[in-house]
């Protein structure tokens, strides 16, 4: 399956954020969105949930516009991660992942015993089944981000969009999500992420897309796009590359 | 339900039959807890209660509709606030907060002030509830905004302001010797004056607004989450928002028209709920419904029996309501932070 977005123009109401962007989003591979803050990657993210309309333009699951479609439908297909954040109301772990079945069933229902058994399951996968009857408000925010994962599991999408999925978590879990990402997209899920650290999307992305001020400098496969040069236009500011000959791999500095 | 909700369903249901028993034994002609038994077992099993016809009188004909209507007035706004606390994610709201309690507040000082019969004022009450919160959606869906329910409360806050300012002109307006004080009496809540009659027209709204709000009980634990996140797990966020401000407010007008204006209970109520069975609306509005029910009868029952007078419901509700509030800030904030 392919999400594909055709010449958008993305933006608000008042305020047109970004023009003539493609972008597309097969399953099994994993994207990463870089650019600098206000240059249009959460609009881009949401416009491509299906949460803002393109101002011009068409989002296409396939050959169907992803407008067409009713939003259980549509939440079926595509999960989202927000970046992880502290609820109202403190749900146990256990319903906040339950939440990603809501679009499986009727507009009355309740999850059922099968939905628990999914939810348990995704918990498991990624190794936080211990805290299921924890207060969603009381875990860590690692913890957190691992839950939301798990509820975009359990929502059994085909893609996966994930809002800057490692900012604000420490350096192990930032590497446990990474490692996560490469895992769904190795189970056949589609993957967008957007991230301010370009070493995360050489870790975890098959390809990179660019955007800054709503255009989009440049696209493809993450080892050929993310290079010094790039990265100076991308953000404005000098960046510093280093190598490790021995594992043949390259990270960034900034400055 | 999980183990760990039925104790707390429980305490809510004994709360409500140790209220129930209070409410039939007190009062100006005392019953004893063991004739009240026997009047309610006798009506169960269908045989003659061996006790007095007069007990048995004021228990079914004078206690009785009084009883119920509490019930029924305090489980609505415990339901209601439940319901808006969960709509809008913040903890501080109450029923009133789209205008439900000040629009049924001018239709009742209308009615009383063009000096119509009782049904007539409840009537333009809970029409007046329903037009304030119908007049704040339009209004808050005409600006186009990135918050809707930001800018839902604040037009809810700013019409109520309004029409108070028309309850404010009708009692200046008012007769000072008999319209005023009719006026005030019921702007304080109170339910005095309740008969049989006002039972059917109290139950029915109030009965399909919970029926609504406990049928929509997964989707309000998803629409708690932020806007975007609900809508981007499948909820369609602006017609549900709908369904559910019309249930609950429904629900409030309902309640308002026939017991007067009475706050706190639907403010205090489902933060009590929410620390005996969690914040999981399937358990939350049946806790918050036992409770409400079982807190505004004891609240009624000191109202009719510890002055000579009757003291107005919403000034009780307020003495008990702040304390207790003030006590349950400073012990359980941890479960709504």
């Amino acid at each position: 399956m392919i999400l594909a977005g055709h010449d958008l123009s993305i933006g608000y109401s008042d305020r047109l954020v970004g023009q003539h962007l493609d972008v597309t989003l097969a399953t099994g591979e994993v994207l990463a969105l870089l650019g600098p803050n206000g240059g249009g990657k959460t609009t881009l993210l949401k416009t491509l949930l299906g949460l803002l309309a393109p101002r011009a333009g068409e989002v296409r699951l396939d050959a169907k516009a992803l407008g067409s479609y009713p939003s259980p439908a549509r939440a079926r297909l595509i999960a989202y991660v927000p970046q992880s954040h502290v609820a109202t109301f403190a749900f146990t772990v256990e319903t906040i992942v339950l939440m990603g079945r809501t679009a499986h069933g009727g507009l009355f229902s309740a999850p059922t015993a099968a939905d628990r058994a999914i939810a348990a399951r995704a918990l498991e996968r990624f190794g936080v089944g211990h805290l299921r009857e924890r207060p969603y408000t009381m875990i860590s925010g690692g913890e957190r981000q691992l839950v939301l994962l798990a509820r975009a599991l359990a929502q059994e999408p085909q893609f996966i969009v994930l809002d800057e999925p490692t900012a604000s978590l420490d350096f192990g879990n930032q590497g446990k999500v990474m490692h996560e990402i490469r895992a769904l997209a190795a189970a056949g899920h589609g993957v967008l992420f957007t991230t301010h650290d370009p070493n995360h999307a050489l870790r975890a992305a098959d390809r990179a897309y660019l955007l800054r001020d709503g255009t989009r400098i440049a696209e493809g496969a993450t080892e050929a796009v993310l290079g010094r040069e790039q990265l100076e236009a991308l953000y404005g500011a000098p960046v510093e590359i280093v190598f490790d000959s021995r594992a043949g791999r390259k990270a960034f500095l900034p400055g | 339900m999980t183990r760990s909700a039925a104790p707390g369903m429980a305490v809510a249901g004994a709360i409500l039959v140790a209220s129930l028993l209070a409410a039939f034994a007190i009062g100006h002609y005392p019953v004893s807890l063991a004739d009240v038994f026997h009047v309610l077992a006798a009506k169960i099993t269908g045989h003659a209660p061996d006790v007095s016809p007069v007990v048995e009188n004021v228990i079914w004909q004078v206690r009785g509709p009084r009883v119920i209507a509490a019930v029924l007035v305090g489980a609505a706004l415990a339901v209601a606030g439940t319901a808006f606390q969960g709509l809008f994610r913040n903890p501080l709201v109450s029923p009133d907060i789209l205008g439900a309690s000040s629009g049924a507040a001018l239709g009742a000082v209308l009615g009383i002030y063009f000096s119509l019969g009782i049904f007539a004022i409840q009537g333009l009450a809970f029409v007046g509830g329903l037009v304030a919160v119908a007049a704040v959606y339009l209004i808050g869906s005409m600006v186009r905004a990135r918050d809707p329910i930001l800018v839902l409360v604040l037009t809810g806050v700013v019409v109520g302001a309004f029409l108070g300012a028309g309850v404010g002109l009708v009692k200046y307006l008012a007769d000072p010797y008999n319209q005023l004080p009719a006026m005030t009496f019921w702007l304080l809540g109170s339910l005095a004056a309740t008969s049989v009659a006002d039972l059917m027209p109290l139950f029915g709204p109030v009965a399909i607004g919970t029926l609504v709000l406990i049928a929509l009980r997964w989707r309000m634990n998803v629409m708690s989450l932020p806007e975007e996140e609900a809508r981007a797990l499948g909820v369609p966020t602006g017609p549900l928002r709908i369904a559910i401000v019309a249930a609950a407010t429904l629900v409030t007008s309902a309640s308002v028209a026939t017991a007067g204006v009475i706050g706190w209970i639907g403010l205090v109520v489902p933060h009590l709920a929410r620390t005996l069975v969690g914040p999981d609306f399937a358990r939350l509005i049946p806790a918050a419904a036992l409770l409400g029910g079982g807190f505004l009868l004891a609240i009624d029952t000191l109202a009719r029996s510890t002055a000579v007078i009757e003291i107005p419901l919403g000034i009780l509700t307020a003495v008990v309501g702040t304390p207790f509030f003030i006590w349950l800030l400073a012990s359980v904030s941890k479960t709504w932070s």
